[in-house]
């Protein structure tokens, strides 16, 4: 890139000056990451605490008791859900927005990012009064005549915040790839008579799949590893993954078993993330490849 | 252009109401003069504010959550400049390593950090420092400083640079009279995204604060799991106040769809 780094001076340049973030980092993210993984395998017991030792004990618990199943397949299907809806609606709300003209496409680009920058215990606060017994929805149902629906503490709270919450970034990436795409395209396409759908389906979809894809990864993670909204829109009763970490280290203490538990869901979140990423774009560059 | 039909704009509005409702409803039933949770129709009222300041431990969460993000804003883009120079100017080898390490915070579960530096910490005797505290926000919003410094690094023309060094100005002076000042809208931008990152931050935060160290989200989580009166309304509408503010500075400095969308 630049033709000073061939010289040797400079050699040293790129070190020094990665150097205090690169050892603030192996102190605060790779060491703590290997601690807990070592911290996983360590016995625990009720009244003396955290024993040396290595045992595969916690995993095995995990792996043996159906309560930690469920509540494993709860977390994978409410963001599974919440991945689903994020791209039912973001995908067409980030190319409604791309179609608006000048100020107003800025304007409410804003509106639906901002939430980002507002605390997420803020947002879930918000839910919590719009989806309560008397809250505006159940007002507006009774309106409506359908009558009242228990949905705060319950799944249907948990998915709603958690859509509202990854929304933005699922609209972020897709909005990036059809920043990409010519408009020219989509116009010579209609004038040559193809179908507003076969616009859609052969010019646009294949535009954001990239967006769609590395949108659904990253909703996908920052759901399934959510804590505040299945906290406090879930209730006690509706565990997920990241409720049951918490619980383990800050109300059992058990930390071999929350560190366990905390690791698995690292492991199976990195893995569907690389799998996914490999098989889906894999699939994607042979697609483009061939057309 | 096509113009947007009919069927795409009530979905743009009913989208639009979504992203809204949770923070336009926390605003109204902040300014409620019931005891309940209610949207004040009538009358409103200023009692729900007053409460807050006169609730200690939210204030001093208010101040603790200050002063680590003003701290841990500032070291992240004091690390995230070198960082960003070695990563976006130097070929070297492990570039691309460093690049993912000081981005994995944002693909590692801030969960998954917490209770990670909860251990570190319980191993340093470090539970209760504002200092680690401080430190391992550090660590989170790192990322969102790095990546504007890049992207500033990336869109600065050299011209300037290799006429200053043709005209026998050392690499030092050239770094502090032009890369610095043509950098600075990307790194006050990455200095208000970090801090607001910081400010907010509550998965990780509440692994890690203890009683006199309670960061202002942590402490409202706490709050609202026990119960929810019209005081967290005002508090979150006071936060809501606080991002509006900040977004306003944000966009008027930098361009906030710049920030948001990381496009440049």
């Amino acid at each position: 890139m630049t033709s000073k780094a061939t010289n040797t001076a400079s050699r040293w340049t790129p070190v020094a000056l990665s150097v205090p973030s690169l050892a603030l980092f192996a102190l605060m993210v790779l060491l703590p990451l290997a601690l807990t993984a070592l911290l996983s395998f360590q016995q625990y017991d009720q009244d003396r605490g955290v024993q040396s030792g290595f045992t595969l004990g916690s995993y095995a618990l995990v792996l043996g008791d159906s309560y930690y199943y469920e509540i494993f397949f709860r977390t994978g299907w409410i963001a599974a859900l919440t991945t689903l809806i994020c791209v039912l609606v973001g995908a067409p709300e980030a190319y409604i927005l791309s179609r608006m003209a000048r100020p107003w496409r800025s304007i409410f680009l804003l509106v639906i990012l901002a939430p980002l920058l507002v605390s997420v215990v803020v947002r879930a606060f918000g839910w919590s009064l719009l989806l309560g017994p008397n809250g505006v929805v159940n007002q507006v149902f009774e309106l409506l005549g359908i009558g009242k629906a228990k949905m705060l503490y319950t799944s249907t709270a948990v998915v709603v915040a958690l859509v509202h919450v990854m929304l933005p970034f699922m609209v972020i990436p897709v909005w990036t790839s059809l920043q990409k795409l010519d408009p020219m395209v989509e116009n010579a396409a209609l004038s040559l008579n193809a179908s507003h759908w076969t616009v859609m389906r052969r010019i646009v979809l294949p535009q954001i799949t990239p967006g769609l894809l590395s949108g659904s990864l990253i909703v996908f993670g920052l759901s399934a590893s959510a804590l505040a909204i299945p906290g406090l829109l879930g209730g006690r009763r509706l565990k997920m993954v990241a409720t049951l970490i918490y619980d383990e280290y800050l109300h059992e203490l058990n930390w071999p078993l929350g560190a366990a538990i905390a690791f698995a869901l690292l492991v199976i979140n990195l893995a569907i993330m690389l799998s996914y990423n490999a098989v889906l774009e894999g699939a994607y560059a042979k697609r483009m490849g061939r057309s | 252009m096509r113009r947007t039909g009919p069927f795409a704009l009530v979905f743009h509005a009913c989208v639009t109401i979504f992203m809204l409702a949770p923070l336009v409803i926390v605003c109204l039933v902040a300014f409620t003069p019931e005891n309940t949770l209610s949207i004040p129709w009538r009358s409103f009222s200023l009692r729900w504010f007053n409460a807050v300041f006169e609730h200690s431990d939210l204030m001093q969460s208010f101040w603790n959550s200050l002063g680590v993000a003003t701290v841990a804003a500032t070291l992240a883009v004091a690390l995230a400049v070198p960082a960003g120079i070695a990563i976006a100017r130097h070929e070297f080898s492990g570039r691309q390593a460093l690049n993912g390490l000081l981005l994995s915070p944002l693909i590692v579960p801030h969960l998954v950090l917490g209770v990670a530096m909860l251990r570190l910490f319980a191993l340093l005797g470090a539970r209760g420092s504002s200092l680690w505290l401080t430190l391992a926000h550090v660590v989170v919003i790192t990322p969102y400083a790095l990546r504007l410094v890049v992207a500033a690094l990336a869109g600065l023309d050299r011209s300037a640079e290799q006429a200053a060094l043709s005209l026998g100005a050392s690499h030092l002076t050239v770094f502090r009279r032009i890369t610095l000042p043509l950098m600075l809208p990307g790194i006050t931008g990455g200095w208000m995204l970090a801090f607001i990152n910081s400010f907010d931050e509550v998965t990780m935060s509440i692994f890690i604060t203890s009683p006199q160290t309670v960061t202002l989200p942590v402490r409202m989580y706490m709050i609202a799991t026990e119960s929810i009166d019209p005081m967290m309304a005002a508090v979150s509408a006071l936060m809501v106040a606080v991002t509006a503010v900040a977004m306003i500075v944000l966009d008027r400095l930098y361009g906030l769809d710049k920030i948001l969308v990381g496009q440049h």
